[in-house]
């Protein structure tokens, strides 16, 4: 927890200037790892847009005669304790996760940059903006999200600034970290010395450097909060149960996994699934973007 | 190093002070009414304020912060809303499971994990590399509670090795304790070892290049010693940083593992805490384990001084 600038990605490649973008291109799609795990996220994607299409079978569907059934052509996942179409419910399932995925990586990556342009670029506020980030960060996140949850009750809302919370201090101490190590080249300087407004400074020379950390921060916050999500569903304290999600599935799961694990392994296959789809996606781009971390095949 | 010592202990007090407010903060800000949650659904006003009142929820915020900031400083995390215990008391008689779990789960995660960093790295490249660093992305993108449902379902279900769930006291010996703990304690270590062999590799390869490991080689030393002596002492910042990080983790997982292996300990709380709607309790774990996990970070920056005496304030 030591003080000081964390260890950014070295100032951007070739990669992300203009005459450079065809090859940025083809440098994407000729990694193995990012090409797998888009293609995942994009399957696992259209599968939660679909799901009206792929499933007749409304997910919330109560049917007592069909309770606790194995898989067959009408329910291929089997059914839950309550009859519900377990196949329906990890589609729709999807929906909530990833939305709350994407969502929450747009908002922390947003707010944070926000934050760590200003502590990183305005000295005399560094002190106390990254002070306040680093307590927070203090405070274990599952239990921070979780104390936030308990107080203001169930709702998607709330599961989303519960972990923004929680994620927005890792992307502002990166961006200000960029910020720092970029404020000393010697173009910035020479922006500085010749009196250009500090505005114009930070939106046109600083801002460019922080754009590729950030892409590949915003992946991990993406798995993170993925995660998070399931975990505060899991134990009780995220999205009401009355919509499936994943970690809503394996909370219903729970007190009949020995009889049906089916029940929680078939969410956590998907949740894991995507999780890793997003982690390859970001080690590949960090792969291209950092090169002094390349080699991770 | 002495002085820095100090220096640094004595820096961890503005950091805890910080965080106290910080999480008062947060939970006074954040939407909802304690008093109506505690109270439940069909609650009338009268017992909502009378909620209220008890917990001193009606008092303006000055008023409020003080007073709990005033205990606070006395050791006090006020009292359980449920059960009437105070708050410290429900710590400390479910601090042994939690405390078992994690310091078990430390012991396999580096045990495990620093070899199989060492390794990766002196194989950069090769087919052994990648599938040591592929099976820690897996670690990683596995949650925990999947994991320990899938150990329980192998290892106690269908081979019926271990109990499938509770926890056994030390005092009644290590073996019941060893058999009881293992399962969590390997689901937990999962993420833990995936985050400490990542960072093991990066900076044991960092080290390969420099030019006392090329010395070490020229001199005849053993390809094993150079790996685990030479560049792993070198390697040891990094390495002790991201196992001091990663009690974050340890700490949010102990909450999951602890509910699914039916654990009386801490984490355990903190879930009944929830469903009972039990305020002060929530607050309090949530300030205890964030003391800890400052602690243990002030450990591990004390620590880094026998790796590296260069390090000072």
């Amino acid at each position: 927890m030591g003080d000081g600038e964390v260890l950014v990605a070295p100032a951007l490649p070739d990669l992300f200037e203009d005459r450079g973008r065809r090859s940025a291109l083809a440098a994407v799609l000729a990694h193995k790892a990012i090409v797998i795990g888009a293609a995942i996220v994009l399957v696992i994607t259209l599968m939660a847009v679909c799901a009206p299409w792929l499933t007749p079978i409304d997910p919330t569907a109560i049917a007592p005669l069909e309770r606790l059934k194995g898989p067959s052509l009408a329910h291929p996942f089997g059914t839950d304790m309550l009859g519900r179409d377990l196949f329906s419910r990890v589609l729709y399932g999807a929906r909530i996760s990833l939305f709350v995925g994407f969502v929450i990586a747009a908002l922390s990556s947003i707010i944070g940059l926000v934050i760590g342009l200003v502590a990183g670029y305005w000295r005399r506020l560094d002190g106390i903006v990254m002070r306040l980030m680093d307590a927070l960060m203090s405070i274990p996140g599952i239990l921070l999200a979780i104390a936030f949850m308990a107080i203001s009750g169930g709702s998607m809302g709330n599961v989303i600034l519960a972990i923004t919370i929680v994620e927005v201090p890792r992307v502002a101490r990166l961006v200000r970290g960029t910020v720092l190590s970029v404020r000393r080249q010697a173009y910035v300087e020479a922006a500085v010395a010749s009196g250009s407004r500090s505005l114009t400074i930070l939106l046109s020379h600083i801002l460019p450097n922080t754009i590729a950390p950030i892409i590949i921060q915003a992946t991990y916050v993406c798995a993170s909060a993925m995660l998070l999500e399931s975990v505060l569903s899991f134990i009780g304290a995220g999205i009401p149960p009355s919509i499936p999600t994943w970690g809503n599935i394996m909370a219903d799961g729970r007190s009949i996994w020995q009889l049906k694990p089916s029940m929680i392994f078939l969410p956590a296959l998907f949740l894991s699934l995507t999780i890793l789809a997003i982690n390859l996606v970001g080690d590949g781009l960090r792969d291209l973007l950092d090169p002094r971390q390349a080699g991770n095949g | 190093m002495g002085t820095y010592i100090v220096k640094r202990i004595l820096a961890t007090i503005p950091v805890m002070a910080l965080v106290a407010v910080v999480v008062f903060a947060l939970l006074y800000f954040a939407p909802g009414d304690p008093a109506e949650v505690i109270a439940g659904d069909h609650a009338s006003p009268e017992t909502i304020a009378a909620i209220r009142q008890s917990l001193g929820l009606d008092q303006p915020l000055p008023i409020r912060f003080a007073a709990w900031a005033g205990q606070l400083l006395q050791g006090d995390l006020g009292v359980s809303v449920f059960s009437n215990i105070p708050v410290v008391t429900l710590i400390l008689q479910r601090l042994e499971p939690t405390m078992s779990l994690m310091v078990l789960t430390t012991l396999i995660a580096v045990v495990v994990a620093v070899p199989m960093g060492v390794f990766a790295a002196s194989r950069s490249g090769t087919w052994l590399d990648r599938a040591l660093m592929g099976g820690a992305v897996l670690g990683f993108s596995v949650p925990v509670f999947a994991t320990s449902y899938l150990l329980a379902w192998i290892f106690s279900m269908k081979l019926q090795w271990l109990p499938v769930q509770g926890y056994a006291p030390l005092a009644n010996g290590v073996g019941t304790w060893f058999v009881h703990l293992i399962l969590p304690s390997l689901a937990l270590a999962s993420v833990y070892i995936a985050l400490i062999a990542r960072i093991t590799r990066t900076a044991v390869l960092e080290v390969l290049h420099q030019d006392y490991i090329r010395t070490a080689k020229a001199k005849g030393q053993g390809h094993r010693t150079i790996l685990f002596v030479h560049a792993l002492k070198n390697a040891a910042v990094p390495i002790l940083t991201v196992i001091g990080l990663g009690v974050a983790l340890l700490i949010g997982g102990a909450v999951v593992t602890e509910s699914v292996f039916a654990i009386p300990g801490i984490g355990m709380l903190t879930v009944d805490a929830i469903l009972q709607r039990d305020y002060p309790v929530i607050q309090g774990v949530v300030l205890f384990f964030s003391f800890m996990y400052v602690l243990v970070n002030l450990l591990v920056d004390i620590a880094y001084t026998f790796f590296d005496p260069r390090i000072e304030y």
